[in-house]
């Protein structure tokens, strides 16, 4: 049944579990999957606000535009990297595969390290050029909304971790196979975030 | 990975049994233990909302003989007690408390998805009371800014709690929509996948879908919150100015520059808009329930009310601004918010007409939670009626900053739902606690706190329409204002002295009921829906015993003709009901001579 079908029921004249009263929850897949698009949407929520924030004081007389080191091209390379390890090792374990596995994801999860740590190098670099948090609302938000990414990235990160102890330990990879899906789906998120972040950051 | 069903899942798989008395009752991963520790919790920051409520309601009412509020500590006073109120006590009771404890019950699972989570919830939700709590004891207080925050005065010398004070608030609203969000995931997830077999969405309660919508709303707009509290966080202790315009404090400038105020005002209320409504949907549902079952009647247009809840939910995320009109903006934009606000008013009045036609010709159980509940019909009608004024830009302006909006908001989001709470407080609590509650002592509450409440928030309406300004620490000599108004101020102090004082009735009956209480029926009321069937009174971990209960019907099924009983539990099929009425059928043909 439709969610619409099953909003426009009328539950007083239906008795029984017969007639398409299926004992299935909202949507036939997993609760972990489903928690995590409701997470998907409130971090988008959350990026949202900080971009009509980010455009809203634009607006304001006293905004210098920064202009963003080009190192982030770099940057943007590793994420990408990271993502597409990660849809690797899905597609190994969706097809109950092994080899390869161990290579992906690890792979996938040192990368997003690299990106983190490309991020700090790029803070590092604004600093040394006088450009400081609290010297403009531009730069503010620059050290902001990559800081709040790379956080999200990090809290991806434990989950990860936690699978890769999982794997090290002799976890069979069917027991982390959602596991691995779910990052898998949290990181192309994260990459689609960044983009955003990245394309207003830099022609603005 | 093949997607199972709930109710084909192998049961004992999940379950995590407790083997100690500490994970039994502290860190309890029971939906039902951390149902009632998010309430416990949120009681007791609630009382100490009420009694700094009555510090400047003293200072109000008796300004010449109350020395120990100062004007620095009715501002903090004022700003705790709004904060308090709406975030940590009616926010975390209803969704934390009331939430928690009937969404697997009324939908017959055995437990939330995430139970650790869960736990988790609860927990962070202490950290950030400790830490709310903390800021009474730190040098300057408590921040006294209003319980709206705005910037710039919000972090200015003048203002009470300027330094550690505001910094602990941000820091605990942070934390407090971690532990919200944690738990809110799994009310929605609970809510859509671990439904028991035969519960469809619109055989849930209504309890639930007010819980459900009020959830995801919660989940859109508290990110709002969150990201104004990380900002204005980033303005006060590392000097950006995202908020901060360009001041002088004192004579010589901050260190700011070209801040805006009012784009903090647009997310305050972004959030702070549908928070009326985080606390009113479980409300609404909650009530519904109530009414329902003590009218002995299916709730007049089951549909509608649903639909309805969602489409106030909608309605909420676009009507923020109305918050905002004294603040200056386009006409058009107040325009449009004036429309949207006013639009709320359509399915609104569709559900007070509702539980009025569900009152219509039912047959009335005059128990006190229906009391509550009849009373709360009252209260919101009128905190609705002003609403609809206030809603509009021209009448909104002059009377923005009177008491006249005092009055409405506590009428409609403080008075309503508190006294929603003590209608499902005494009507689920033979269910929770096992045990009977006194009845008189209950309805003898009931009359203080209706006719107290009205008696403190009717009079503010006329001060509000003399002109007295609210937020004012003293009312001094003015033209404008008669002196009557400070008798009437000093009335309304009595009256909230007095409904404050009732209530001890309400834990000395609550705390000895569980002591002394007769043991409860495990269905005293006669109710259809799910919790009430449960096989132990109170449910014990695990809830359903071996086997999962199937649902056959919706939760109203109250005096249908022909069944034997006026009303038919949601786990009863249909062909048991025709058995019973048939038995009925077969003695009534018989009649007793005694009859004759």
């Amino acid at each position: 049944m439709s969610l619409i079908e099953q909003v426009t029921d009328k539950p007083w004249e239906q008795k029984g579990v017969i007639g398409g009263l299926s004992p299935e929850g909202t949507f036939k897949t997993q609760a972990e999957r489903v928690a995590l698009i409701f997470f998907l949407i409130i971090a988008s929520v959350v990026f949202s606000l900080f971009m009509v924030s980010y455009y809203i004081r634009m607006e304001l007389p006293d905004w210098e535009p920064l202009s963003e080191p080009a190192q982030l091209w770099f940057n943007t390379g590793l994420l990408v990297t990271s993502s597409i390890l990660f849809q690797w090792a899905r597609n190994i374990v969706v097809r109950n595969g092994k080899s390869n596995l161990y290579t992906s994801f690890f792979g996938a999860g040192i990368f997003a390290i690299l990106f983190i740590a490309a991020q700090l190098v790029s803070w590092s670099y604004l600093q040394a050029g006088g450009f400081y948090l609290s010297s403009n609302p531009a730069n503010a938000f620059y050290y902001l909304l990559t800081g709040l990414h790379a956080l999200h990235l990090v809290g991806g990160l434990w989950f990860w971790s936690k699978s890769a102890i999982r794997l090290v330990s002799g976890g069979e990879p069917k027991d982390i196979r959602l596991s691995i899906e779910l990052c898998t789906i949290y990181w192309h998120f994260l990459l689609l975030v960044w983009i955003v972040v990245f394309a207003v950051l830099s022609n603005t | 990975m093949a997607y199972v069903p709930l109710a084909d899942q192998d049961q004992e798989m999940e379950m995590h049994h407790p083997h100690t008395w500490v994970e039994k009752y502290v860190f309890s991963q029971d939906h039902k233990v951390i149902g009632v520790q998010y309430g416990g919790l949120a009681v007791f920051t609630g009382i100490i909302g009420l009694a700094l409520s009555l510090l400047f309601r003293l200072q109000l009412g008796f300004p010449e003989s109350v020395d120990f509020v100062d004007p620095n500590f009715y501002y903090q006073a004022v700003t705790m007690h709004g904060m308090i109120m709406v975030v940590y006590f009616l926010t975390a009771l209803f969704l934390g408390g009331f939430g928690n404890y009937m969404i697997p019950l009324m939908l017959g699972a055995r437990d939330m998805v995430f139970p650790f989570l869960n736990m988790m919830s609860v927990w962070t939700f202490l950290i950030s009371v400790v830490i709310l709590m903390a800021s009474f004891f730190v040098s300057g207080g408590p921040t006294g800014a209003g319980w709206t925050l705005y910037p710039p005065q919000t972090t200015m010398a003048g203002t009470p709690g300027h330094d550690a004070g505001i910094i602990l608030m941000l820091v605990s609203l942070a934390v407090f929509v971690v532990a919200f969000t944690m738990g809110g995931l799994n009310y929605v997830v609970t809510i859509l996948q671990y439904r028991c077999r035969g519960m469809t969405l619109m055989r849930m309660p209504l309890t639930v879908w007010g819980v459900f919508v009020a959830t995801v709303l919660g989940l859109f707009a508290f990110p709002a919150l969150l990201v104004a509290c990380i900002m204005m966080m980033f303005d006060t202790l590392l000097g950006t100015s995202f908020f901060m315009p360009a001041v002088i404090e004192a004579g010589s400038p901050l260190d700011y520059e070209g801040g805006s105020p009012i784009l903090f005002q647009h997310l305050f209320w972004f959030f702070g808009h549908p928070e009326v409504y985080i606390v009113a949907l479980p409300a609404f549902g909650l009530v519904s329930d109530v009414l329902s079952v003590h009218a002995r009647k299916n709730i007049f247009g089951y549909r509608m009310m649903v639909w309805a809840i969602i489409a106030i939910g909608g309605l909420s995320f676009i009507v923020w601004a109305h918050h905002m009109y004294v603040s200056g903006m386009n006409p058009y934009f107040g325009f449009f918010f004036a429309t949207t606000t006013l639009i709320i008013a359509v399915p609104t009045a569709l559900k007070v007409y509702n539980w009025i036609f569900t009152l219509w010709e039912g047959d009335i159980r005059l128990n006190s939670p229906m009391y509550f509940a009849i009373g709360f019909i009252f209260t919101f009608i009128h905190g609705g009626l002003t609403g609809l004024f206030l809603g509009n830009v021209v009448i909104d302006l002059p009377l923005s900053d009177t008491y006249f909006v005092v009055a409405h908001f506590h009428l409609v989001m403080g008075v309503s739902p508190i006294l929603v709470l003590f209608a499902a407080i005494y009507h689920w609590f033979p269910k929770i606690s096992g045990r009977m509650f006194n009845e008189k002592l209950a309805k003898v509450h009931f009359w203080l706190t209706f006719l107290g409440a009205y008696s403190v928030f009717l009079p503010l309406h006329y001060l509000g329409f003399l002109g007295v300004p609210r937020r004012y620490y003293a009312l001094g000599n003015t033209d404008f204002i008669p002196l009557s108004a400070q008798d009437l101020n000093s009335t309304v102090t009595v009256a909230a002295l007095i409904v404050a004082a009732s209530q001890i009735l309400f834990f000395v009956n609550i705390i000895g009921s569980l002591k002394w209480g007769k043991k409860a029926d495990p269905n005293p009321w006669g109710a259809a829906s799910l919790e009430w069937q449960t096989p132990d009174t109170p449910p014990v971990h695990g809830n359903w015993g071996d086997r999962l209960p199937t649902v056959y019907r919706w939760a109203y099924d109250y005096s249908v003709p022909g069944a034997a009983e006026d009303y038919i539990p949601q786990t009863v099929p249909e062909n048991e009901v025709l058995a019973a009425s048939n038995d009925n059928f077969e003695t009534n043909k018989n009649p007793s001579p005694a009859a004759i």
